[in-house]
């Protein structure tokens, strides 16, 4: 025996012997895998490198995203790798789109901290987007399992509580965004927020970037926002709200802007994406205890979430923000300035709102989700949208939702107020006519001509406005077609 | 000032017809209706009185119909809505709301203003009705 001890030892498992081996070999691939109910499924969006198998694409995805690395490694052999190994389980190619492959992979329920957005999301998105292997990579859906997002709290407040706190139902509700977003003082900002509430809206908006620079500190525009925010109510007899922006550059900072706000007596407070989603589902605890709405502005999404190829699908944006627990999120207007093909965003408004989800093809809903009892979320529609679209809007975009008009309120001819008495009588008599009966869909423009007639503010805005839409195609679009998803 | 509560305030108040229409709506989707007076509508009054319990399972407008003229009859001068109630599950909440009478003359409401530290203010809404005048007497 002149082996030495290390020789002796060497493990011998073709599987474990050292060196670079492919990760379908490895392990992470497997065709027979049955799905289990705890499993947690992703569907990425695959562009191998030339010459690398779609199989083997796809395991490396399921590796590199759980336990792999890019060589054997015998502390493997420590663990019960084969429970943590992620599994990918069906690979197809994506219709009519040569290259791209859509990969199925499963992942044990327990590679996961409890209620940790974070900690799920380092997993799934942690590494493997820059994975050499592959070209682009793209995460379109995902399927949380009952149990997981049983740890979730969800959204701090929901639809349905939302609008009993409001007194509100029966109709979309109506918001505006305050522009100009930068450079406007205390008391104009204030103003903006007066008049439009008192015009007919429900909410008013700081826009994303408006936190507390120079021109406007962020005590200012709490104070002067409630200032209006009361008037208003007191003048129309309504539940009012505006979404004060607590963003900030620390999370100690974001919690002494929410305590005022709640001090203040504000129902609703706003936050942007960009802060990170650990301190989102931190301000969301914070929300849920403290009776208050938790607006989401989806400020930076874009940079990841419209290329068809690489990035991660908005509907998994939602599906994350709904576990994370806020109430509002943006999520496209389809007939606005903003990317949104309708089949799209009627995907987007389904993870947002429903109980349980369908498999939906068209719509981008590979897997049926069931929420798990976790709250609705109200989606919001804002971006070059106006009254004279108000049959469409209602039509791609039901009840549960809040319009947002900010350039269609405040850019009125004849004032804020004007603007917002259009949106509000627009909104309502489409309401009117469709729980009527009336095809108003078709009969959209004659209806609102003629609630024009009794509405002088209306007519000017559909004056105004006559005609203007964005029509480019979209860039985010369904790969299995039921319709033509041409944008409107 | 005109109370914009419910979802039809910013339109000339509905016809009979048109609120047959819109309890027509609601029956088609399954929803239980009930007809609700106040002479208290603050935008936090959360407890309008009802007429009665919500009328379940009913096929026929008509019957809403009738009991929103009887309450008219027992309340001729104050303000009157209509709700509807979704039961499934997911919602098991109010989904329709909206107001079938109001007052000829509708005083509105009193911002009060509380000073307090620095530039702080707390705020209270009051209806001028329910200053002056006992519930019953204020329309």
């Amino acid at each position: 025996m002149s082996q030495s001890v290390s020789e002796r030892t060497r493990i011998k498992s073709d599987r474990y012997e050292s060196g670079v081996i492919p990760y379908a070999k490895m392990g992470y691939w497997d065709a027979a895998y049955s799905v289990k109910q705890t499993d947690l499924l992703a569907l990425f969006r695959i562009t191998p490198q030339q010459g690398v198998d779609p199989v083997e694409a796809t395991a490396a995805v399921a590796g590199e995203s759980s336990t792999a690395t890019w060589t054997v490694v015998w502390t493997d052999l420590l663990t019960a790798c084969d429970v943590y190994r992620a599994k990918a389980y069906r690979v197809d190619p994506v219709p009519n789109t040569p290259g791209q492959y859509f990969g199925y992979v499963a992942y044990e329920v327990d590679l996961f901290e409890e209620g940790s957005l974070a900690n799920m999301t380092a997993s799934i998105i942690g590494n493997v987007f820059g994975f050499k292997a592959v070209k682009a990579l793209r995460l379109e859906d995902m399927r949380i399992p009952f149990a997981y997002l049983k740890t979730f709290q969800g959204p701090a407040t929901g639809v349905v509580v939302e609008r009993e706190r409001m007194d509100k139902f029966g109709r979309p509700l109506l918001g505006a965004t305050v522009k100009p977003k930068l450079g406007l003082s205390g008391k104009n900002y204030g103003r903006v927020v007066f008049e439009g509430l008192k015009g007919g809206l429900d909410f008013l908006k700081d826009d994303e970037n408006i936190n507390s620079q120079a021109f406007m500190r962020w005590r200012e525009r709490f104070l002067y926002c409630q200032e209006g925010i009361q008037r208003a109510a007191a003048a129309t007899g309504e539940v009012k709200g505006s979404y004060l922006n607590v963003t900030a550059g620390t999370m100690e900072a974001v919690y002494e802007r929410a305590e005022y706000a709640k001090e203040l007596g504000s129902i609703v407070i706003m936050i942007d994406l960009v802060m990170g989603y650990t301190a989102i589902q931190s301000i969301a605890y914070w929300a849920r205890n403290n009776d208050m709405i938790l607006h989401l502005h989806r400020a930076g999404n874009s940079t990841y979430a419209r290329q068809k190829n690489h990035g991660i699908n908005f509907r998994v944006i939602c599906k994350w923000m709904r576990m994370a627990g806020v109430d509002h999120i943006h999520a496209g207007t389809v007939v606005g300035k903003l990317e949104g093909d309708p089949l799209m965003v009627k995907g987007f408004y389904h993870t947002l709102l429903d109980v349980k989800t369908d498999v939906n093809l068209p719509q981008g809903l590979f897997f049926a989700q069931d929420w798990a009892s976790l709250r609705k979320c109200l989606p919001v529609a804002s971006g070059g949208i106006h009254c004279g679209q108000m049959h469409q809007l209602l039509n791609y975009l039901g009840d549960d939702v809040v319009l947002q008009f900010g350039g269609g309120t405040i850019g009125h001819p004849d004032g804020i107020q004007a603007g917002a008495t259009a949106n509000r009588v627009a909104l309502e008599i489409m309401v009117l006519a469709r729980n009527e009966g009336r095809d108003y869909v078709a009969e959209g423009p004659e209806i609102l001509q003629d609630a024009a007639k009794m509405c002088g503010p209306l007519q000017t805005a559909l004056d105004l406005w006559k005609g203007i839409s964005f029509n480019y195609a979209s860039t985010d679009t369904a790969d299995f077609s039921e319709t033509a998803t041409a944008n409107v | 000032m005109r109370l914009t509560q419910g979802a039809f305030s910013f339109l000339p108040d509905l016809t009979d017809a048109q609120i047959q229409k819109q309890v027509q709506y609601c029956i088609a989707k399954g929803w239980a209706v009930n007809i609700e007076w106040t002479d208290d509508p603050h935008p936090r009054n959360t407890y309008w009185d009802l007429w009665g319990l919500p009328l379940f399972d009913i096929k026929d407008p008509a019957a809403v119909m009738f009991e929103l003229a009887e309450c008219r009859k027992a309340n001729p001068t104050g303000y009157i809505k209509m709700q509807a109630f979704n039961a499934s599950i997911g919602t098991e909440s109010c989904v329709h709301a909206f107001i079938v009478q109001r007052p000829n003359y509708e005083p509105g409401f009193f911002l009060q203003r509380t000073e307090s530290d620095g530039r702080f203010i707390r705020y209270t809404i009051v209806s001028y009705a329910t200053q002056k005048l006992p519930a019953g007497d204020r329309y």
